[in-house]
């Protein structure tokens, strides 16, 4: 187990290697990160050349990337590649606003996706069946930013038209609020609903999937011929065996939602870490978006690892070695 | 409805159980007797029973696969609906009373309405917006076809290759593979995007397809290594036949139903994953309309509800139709299925 789990962290750094020269490439090869220093009037070529040769911009790329890798190693990801903000501050507080989001969105996902895949499995070609199957096919189908702008849309008129403010359309907290955490959960629901429903939809057509599988299986006919009731039949042998697939699923979900949250925390204008890529990616600052994507990536393997430990632990027959 | 149900075989036994009168379709003999089938047909027998008007009528696997999917009601339903939207984004020209960029400042920012012909409603600058979807529909259209066939183009042959080969060619494309799954694939998308989009929908559909090859490949390489295995396959290697003849005459026809229902469910994928990217504005740029950067023009204006919610509606609606062909081919490929009925 120790072994395996420090295999797979080892595998991670070529990954991470990897990933990040591509990305740095992508990034500076893409545009000047000087464009908006050199619209600034009275700007002396000097100027220029100085703030140039500070950044070592004019160096090799791969001279470069080696200065990244020395400011992410010893100095927590360093500063914005022009002025000196630092950069962990702002990631550490957009990661951990992204996180509310998607654990009580994941949260919220997994417990209905259940409850609807296991209904469903179990009362096979009912009209819930039917229901549910469509609902999903429909989740599926849509696209997370329109669904999220549609309940902008709608709750924002019900605020406008009737005076009712039932949920906030946009940013995370109100400047005064009487009690932080309502309003904060006021802001974060619609983003969670958003979320959630298209969870939902993933998640419940595996669920359904792997309770059939199990339900059609010899021991839970042997469950069922020992006498147990339908409800320890259902509970006991078949949920906690249809579990498994899902974990894996749900995992990668997860780590995942780090780096994709990004149409939702726009349309919501939330500051996650959706939005503070894009407006990196839009200043073309090499080094938040660095920043970013290596927390990302580690998220993303990550909550692989974790999969595949939650998954020994439902399954006692798999033997990491 | 129960096309849309995925099945699985466990179910299927059990409905089979349900309706014993399932017919087998592999071979369908029309008024035959029995005994003419029993007894092995000499010529001038055969000619006999051709005479009597009894034949064996013999089906190949793809007509048998066709016949499965023409009784799909939900995916036939789908591919007439389908036909529609995109038979509009084709003739866009005819179907439209207006120009998409053309302004109508009189009728600016009205709602869906018949009178003026302004069915989806305008934009605050009077430009018709049910002109504008139909012809967002042709850019994210030919976006989506083009990712589907390039990505199943890469997929294909890095699978292939990958699984017939084996050894450090499968090592070093599947840890390739491995790599791109691991990236946080939107925002890769977004960094190529802006580096190398320029907005234009062919530039979007080649990156795109650069990181939707790899769901495929793993397929492909799975199939292949089972197939490897297979009499003919050996059988064309004893006549001395090459590697790529091997590959792509006798293997690829026998692993081509998951990559046609993977190119299927890539199309829906690429629609939305093009929409979400033109919507954060990397994808498409105006004055191109798309799905996506028509449902970005509204953002905002909540009162006028309908510029998010048409361009959208009809996203969903393509997506679902995709959806369910893809669905439908998956019930009709799969060889181990024999009903024709669904």
């Amino acid at each position: 187990m120790v072994t395996f789990v420090i295999r797979r962290l080892l595998y991670l750094i070529p990954v991470l290697i990897a990933t990040s020269l591509i990305i740095f490439t992508f990034v500076t090869v893409s545009g000047d990160p000087l464009t908006q220093v050199r619209v600034i009037p009275n700007l002396s070529q000097e100027t220029v050349e100085n703030i140039i040769e500070q950044n070592h911009l004019d160096r090799p790329l791969l001279v470069q990337y080696g200065y990244w890798v020395k400011e992410a190693v010893t100095d927590k990801f360093g500063t914005t590649l022009l002025g000196d903000e630092p950069i962990w501050p702002d990631l550490k507080r957009v990661l951990g606003n992204t996180l509310q989001l998607i654990v009580l969105a994941q949260i919220l996902g997994v417990a209905f996706a259940i409850g609807v895949g296991v209904l469903s499995a179990v009362k096979q070609y009912s009209v819930f069946d039917y229901a549910s199957t469509t609902l999903s096919f429909i989740g599926f189908s849509t696209p997370v930013f329109w669904f999220a702008l549609i309940l902008q849309i709608i709750f924002t008129n019900i605020y406008l038209n009737y005076d009712v403010r039932i949920f906030y359309t946009a940013q995370l907290s109100s400047p005064n609020p009487d009690n932080f955490w309502i309003d904060r959960l006021q802001h974060l629901a619609l983003p969670v609903i958003t979320l959630t429903v298209l969870s939902v939809a993933q998640f419940s057509r595996y669920m359904r999937a792997s309770m059939l599988e199990v339900i059609n299986s010899d021991y839970v006919r042997t469950a069922r011929a020992k006498g147990l009731h339908e409800r320890g039949v259902i509970m006991r042998h078949a949920f906690r065996n249809a579990l498994i697939p899902l974990v894996t699923v749900v995992a990668l979900d997860f780590g995942a939602l780090f780096g994709g949250a990004f149409a939702t925390e726009t349309v919501f204008a939330l500051d996650g870490m959706g939005l503070y890529f894009l407006r990196a990616l839009g200043e073309r600052d090499v080094y938040p978006l660095m920043a970013w994507l290596m927390v990302a990536s580690l998220m993303v393997v990550l909550f692989n690892l974790i999969a595949d430990i939650i998954y020994g632990w439902l399954d006692p027959r798999i033997r990491y070695d | 409805m129960t096309e849309a149900t995925p099945r699985r075989p466990g179910e299927r036994s059990e409905e089979q159980q349900q309706n014993p009168l399932v017919e087998s379709d592999r071979a369908t003999v029309k008024e035959a007797t029995p005994a003419s089938l029993a007894t092995p047909a000499e010529p001038a027998e055969l000619a006999a029973v051709y005479e009597q008007g009894l034949q064996i009528e013999a089906r190949s696997q793809w007509q048998l696969a066709r016949r499965r999917f023409f009784r799909h009601k939900l995916a036939m339903a789908s591919i007439v609906v389908l036909a529609l939207i995109f038979g509009a984004a084709i003739f866009a020209e005819q179907i439209t009373q207006f120009d998409y960029a053309e302004q109508d400042f009189e009728h600016s920012s009205i709602g869906p309405t018949f009178t003026h012909g302004h069915y989806f409603g305008t934009d605050q600058i009077g430009r018709d917006y049910f002109t504008r979807v139909v012809y967002g529909i042709r850019t994210s259209a030919r976006v989506a076809f083009l990712v589907a066939f390039l990505s199943t183009l890469i997929g294909t042959m890095v699978g292939a290759v990958s699984g017939y080969f084996g050894g450090w060619v499968d090592n070093l494309l599947m840890r390739l593979t491995d790599l791109v799954l691991t990236l946080p694939v939107l925002a890769v998308l977004l960094v190529a995007s802006a580096l190398l989009g320029q907005g234009s929908p062919y530039r979007v559909a080649i990156i795109l397809a650069l990181v939707f090859w790899t769901s495929l490949a793993r397929i492909v390489r799975g199939t292949f290594l089972s197939l490897r295995e297979k009499e003919y396959v050996e059988a064309a290697k004893a006549i001395g036949a090459k590697d790529f003849r091997i590959m792509f005459r006798h293997m690829l026809p026998n692993a081509l139903g998951p990559i046609v229902v993977n190119a299927t469910l890539v199309v829906a994928i690429a629609i939305l994953v093009e929409a979400v990217l033109s919507f954060l504005g990397f994808g498409v740029q105006p004055p191109t309309p798309a799905l996506g950067t028509l449902i970005a023009k509204g953002q905002g204006l909540v009162a006028q509800w309908w510029l998010v919610t048409f361009p959208g509606l009809t996203i969903v609606l393509i997506c679902l139709c995709i959806n369910f062909i893809g669905d439908g081919l998956r019930d009709a490929l799969d060889p181990t299925q024999r009903r024709t009925s669904a």
